[in-house]
C-alpha cells in the first residue's frame, strides 16, 4: 500500500493527540506506582468520571467547559484522597497483587453505576465554542480542539515533571519513595504526602477526561478502552518512571496512528506487541531501571 | 478489562448451572447478548425486558408449564455465547435459544442449536449468513439482517445520486458481511466502491480512519458498523469536517444511536430499520408501555424481542409440543401479524416483512422526545431480504 507524505504527516499529528491521552493517564499513573507501589486500576474509571463530570455540569447545571478543566480533577482529586485514605491505606504492607484488585473492584463499582444511570451508548458533548472549527493545514484538516488537547495536555505534563524532578516538594516526594522512615525522621509528613499524591494523580487522570470529552462520546466505557493500553504504556515506559511515561505515551500514539494506516486490523493490537518486545529485551521498561 | 472478568464470569456461571434440575418441568428459554458492551444499549438488558414482558403477556404458562427467562452477556465473544448456549441446553434442558447482537456470537450460536437441535431465534445479529450459506433448519432470523440494510440504504443512498463509496467497517462477521452486501448493491446500480477501512471492534477514536476517508474523495462514507462504534464514527465525522465533503449512510444505526448523539448531529441520516415505535397506534401503544418501564423508548430489537418470543409461544401452543422439529414447523406455516411486523416465516428461516428506509428529523421537525425518524419509504419484504435468485442455502431450493 503507497501512502502519500501529507496522508502520513495527518496520520503522525492524529496519533500525537491519542499520545496526549496516553501521556497524561501514563504520568498519573507512574506518579502514583512510584510512591505508593499500587497498580491503580482505577485510574480509567475515574478518568471517565472526570468526563462524566463535566457533561453533568453543563446539563443540570449549565458550568461550562473552561470551569470544568479545573474544578472536575478537584472534585475527583478529593475523591482519590477518600479511597485512599478509607481503602488503600490499609494494603500498602501487602503484596501490589492486592492493590490491583481493590482498584480493579472499585473500578467494577464505579463504571457500573454511571453505566444503570446513563447506559452505554454515551452522552454527546459538544466542543466550546472557542475552539470549535478547524485549521487547514493544507495537507489536512486538524480540528482546532485537537490542537488544544496536545498543547494542554504536554503543558501539564511537563509541569508535573518539573514539580517532581526539580523542586524541593519533588525532592521530598522521590525521598519519600526511596526511604520513608528516614523522612518521616526529617519530619516531613510522610502520610499526607502519599495522600495529596493519590489524589493529585487521579486528578491529572480526570484531567486527561475533560479534554477527552469532546473529542470522543461521554460514556461509562470510555475508561476501560483506554486503560489497558495505558499499562501497557506504562509497562513500556517502565514502571514509575516519570518522563518515561510522557515520552511513551507520545511515542505509541504515534506508531499505533502509524498502523491505522498501514495496517488498520492491527491497531488495537500493537501496543500490546510492542509490550512483548519490550519486555523481552529490557525487562524494567524502555526508561526503567532495574532493582 | 472485559478480559479480566470474562474467566471469573464464566466461573460463576459455571458454578451457578451445576446444581440445576434436569427434568423438564419448565418451557426455558434463554438469551445470550451483549449485556455490558458497546451493544448493550441497542438490545441488552432491554431486550430482556421485552422478552420477559412477552412472557408476562403471554400469562406466564404454556402448555401447562411456566415460562423461565435465562440471560448472560456474552460479552461480543463467539466462545462464550456458544458455550453459554451448550451449558444451558445440557444442564437446563432449554427449550428455545434467543440470540442477541453481534454476528459472530449469532453464527456460533446456531451452530450449537443445530447440533442441539433447539429452536434458535435471533434479533440482533445481523449477518445475512444466518439464512444463506450457514442457514440451519432450527434459525430464525427475526428483525433483520445486512442484505435488507444495503438494499435499503445502499440502494436509495446510490438512487440520489451517492455512486461513489468509500466503507468504514467493523473488522468482524457483521461489518465485512454488511459492507460486501452494500459494495454489491451499489455496483449492481452503477456505483463505484473506491476503498474501505476495517477497524477494530469498540473502537473508541476514529479520526485517523476519517482523514482516510476524507482523501479518497468519496462522495457517500458507508458506516459498516454499530452501536458506539457508529456513535463514535459520526460524532469525530463532525469534527473532522468530513461531513463537508462526504455524505454519510449509517448502514444499521438504532434508535438509541440517535438519541445518544443528538438530532444536530445526524439530521439528514439515511438509514434503514424494522421498525419504529411511531409508526401507528399499535407501535405506539407498545412504545408507551416499554418506556413506562425504562424511561426510553424501545430500539427495533426490543420490540422484535417481544414480538418474537410472542410468536414462539403461540407456535408451542399450537403445536401442543415443545419439540423442535414440530415447533419450527409450526413457525413456518403460520401467518404473524403484530404491533411490529406482518410477514410469514420462510424455508431458511428468514422472517420476510417490510422493512423502512428512514431520515433522522432535523431539531425542527421533531415534536417530542424520541421523535426521530421520518418515513422515507416502506421497503417491501420480498424484494429487501435475500431472492430465491440470490440465496445459496440448501433449505429453499
Amino acid at each position: 500500500m503507497s501512502v502519500s507524505l501529507p496522508a502520513l504527516l495527518s496520520q503522525l499529528l492524529l496519533g500525537l493527540v491519542n499520545g496526549s491521552f496516553y501521556a497524561m493517564l501514563s504520568l498519573g499513573l507512574a506518579v502514583i506506582f512510584g510512591l505508593l507501589n499500587v497498580i491503580n486500576f482505577a485510574h480509567g474509571a475515574l478518568f471517565m468520571m472526570g468526563a462524566v463530570l463535566t457533561w453533568m455540569a453543563m446539563n443540570y447545571f449549565e458550568v461550562n467547559y473552561w470551569v470544568m478543566l479545573v474544578v472536575a480533577p478537584v472534585i475527583v482529586g478529593l475523591f482519590g484522597v477518600l479511597i485512599e485514605r478509607l481503602l488503600l491505606r490499609w494494603i500498602y504492607k501487602l503484596d501490589h497483587l492486592y492493590g490491583l484488585l481493590l482498584t480493579l473492584g472499585l473500578t467494577l463499582l464505579i463504571e457500573g453505576l454511571f453505566r444503570s444511570v446513563y447506559g452505554v451508548s454515551g452522552l454527546a458533548y459538544d466542543t466550546p465554542d472557542a475552539l470549535s472549527g478547524a485549521f487547514n493545514l493544507g495537507f489536512m484538516i486538524l480540528p482546532k480542539y485537537r490542537a488544544w488537547v496536545v498543547v494542554a495536555s504536554l503543558v501539564v505534563c511537563v509541569a508535573t515533571w518539573f514539580l517532581i524532578e526539580k523542586t524541593r516538594i519533588g525532592a521530598y516526594l522521590r525521598a519519600g519513595t526511596e526511604n520513608p522512615r528516614l523522612v518521616e525522621a526529617f519530619g516531613v509528613n510522610v502520610p499526607l504526602m502519599i495522600t495529596l499524591t493519590y489524589g493529585f494523580g487521579v486528578a491529572l487522570a480526570a484531567f486527561a477526561g475533560v479534554l477527552a470529552a469532546p473529542v470522543i462520546q461521554v460514556s461509562p466505557l470510555m475508561g476501560q478502552n483506554l486503560i489497558i493500553v495505558v499499562f501497557a504504556v506504562v509497562v513500556i515506559g517502565g514502571m514509575g518512571s516519570i518522563m518515561g511515561a510522557i515520552l511513551t505515551g507520545l511515542g505509541l500514539g504515534v506508531v499505533e496512528g502509524l498502523t491505522k494506516v498501514f495496517y488498520p486490523e492491527a491497531s488495537s493490537t500493537v501496543v500490546f506487541v510492542i509490550m512483548v518486545i519490550v519486555l523481552l529485551i529490557r525487562p524494567a521498561g524502555l526508561f526503567g531501571k532495574e532493582k | 478489562m472485559k478480559h479480566w472478568i470474562s474467566p471469573i464470569a464464566l466461573a460463576c456461571g459455571l458454578a451457578l448451572a451445576a446444581g440445576a434440575a434436569q427434568a423438564q418441568d419448565k418451557v426455558r428459554i434463554g438469551f445470550v447478548t451483549d449485556m455490558s458492551s458497546l451493544y448493550s444499549d441497542v438490545e441488552g438488558k432491554g431486550g430482556a425486558l421485552a422478552i420477559q414482558m412477552a412472557i408476562d403477556d403471554f400469562g406466564g404458562k404454556v402448555l401447562g408449564m411456566p415460562i423461565e427467562l435465562l440471560t448472560a452477556d456474552h460479552q461480543n465473544k463467539a466462545d462464550i455465547a456458544a458455550s453459554k448456549a451448550r451449558e444451558w441446553i445440557d444442564t437446563q434442558n432449554l427449550t428455545m435459544l434467543f440470540g442477541g447482537t453481534t454476528s459472530s456470537t449469532g453464527l456460533a450460536m446456531a451452530k450449537v442449536a443445530q447440533e442441539k437441535k433447539r429452536v434458535f431465534m435471533v434479533n440482533g445479529a445481523g449477518t445475512s449468513a444466518l439464512t444463506n450459506e450457514q442457514c440451519s433448519p432450527y434459525t430464525v432470523h427475526y428483525a433483520y439482517d445486512t442484505v435488507a440494510l444495503a438494499k435499503g440504504t445502499g440502494g436509495a443512498v446510490v438512487d440520489q445520486g451517492g455512486k461513489s463509496w468509500f466503507f468504514l467497517t467493523a473488522d468482524y462477521a457483521f461489518g465485512t458481511a454488511l459492507e460486501a452486501d452494500t459494495s454489491k448493491v451499489v455496483k449492481e446500480k452503477g456505483g463505484t466502491v473506491v476503498g474501505s477501512v476495517k477497524h477494530p471492534l469498540n473502537t473508541s477514536d476514529f479520526s485517523s480512519f476519517l482523514v482516510q476517508a476524507q482523501n479518497s474523495k468519496a462522495q457517500i462514507l458507508g458506516l459498516a458498523n454499530a452501536g458506539g462504534d457508529t456513535i463514535n464514527a459520526i460524532k469525530a465525522a463532525k469534527e473532522f469536517g468530513v461531513t463537508k465533503t462526504m455524505k454519510l449512510a449509517g448502514l444499521l444505526v438504532f434508535v438509541s444511536d440517535i438519541h445518544s448523539l443528538g438530532l444536530k448531529n445526524t439530521e439528514g441520516l439515511l438509514l434503514t430499520t424494522s421498525w419504529d415505535w411511531n409508526l401507528d397506534d399499535r407501535t405506539r401503544a407498545f412504545g408507551k408501555k416499554y418506556f413506562d418501564k425504562t424511561k426510553r423508548m424501545p430500539t427495533d430489537l426490543q420490540a422484535a424481542d417481544y414480538s418474537a418470543t410472542m410468536t414462539y409461544l403461540k407456535a408451542v401452543e399450537a403445536a401442543k409440543s415443545i419439540d423442535a422439529d414440530k415447533v419450527m414447523a409450526q413457525l413456518k406455516s403460520m401467518k404473524i401479524d403484530d404491533f411490529y411486523a406482518k410477514g410469514t416465516i420462510r424455508a431458511d428461516g428468514r422472517f420476510v416483512h417490510d422493512m423502512y428506509l428512514m431520515q433522522v428529523k432535523s431539531p425542527a421537525e421533531s415534536k417530542q422526545a424520541w421523535d426521530y425518524y421520518k418515513v422515507v419509504a416502506k421497503l417491501p419484504g420480498e424484494q429487501v431480504f435475500t431472492t430465491k435468485a440470490e440465496s445459496k442455502c440448501a433449505l429453499w431450493k
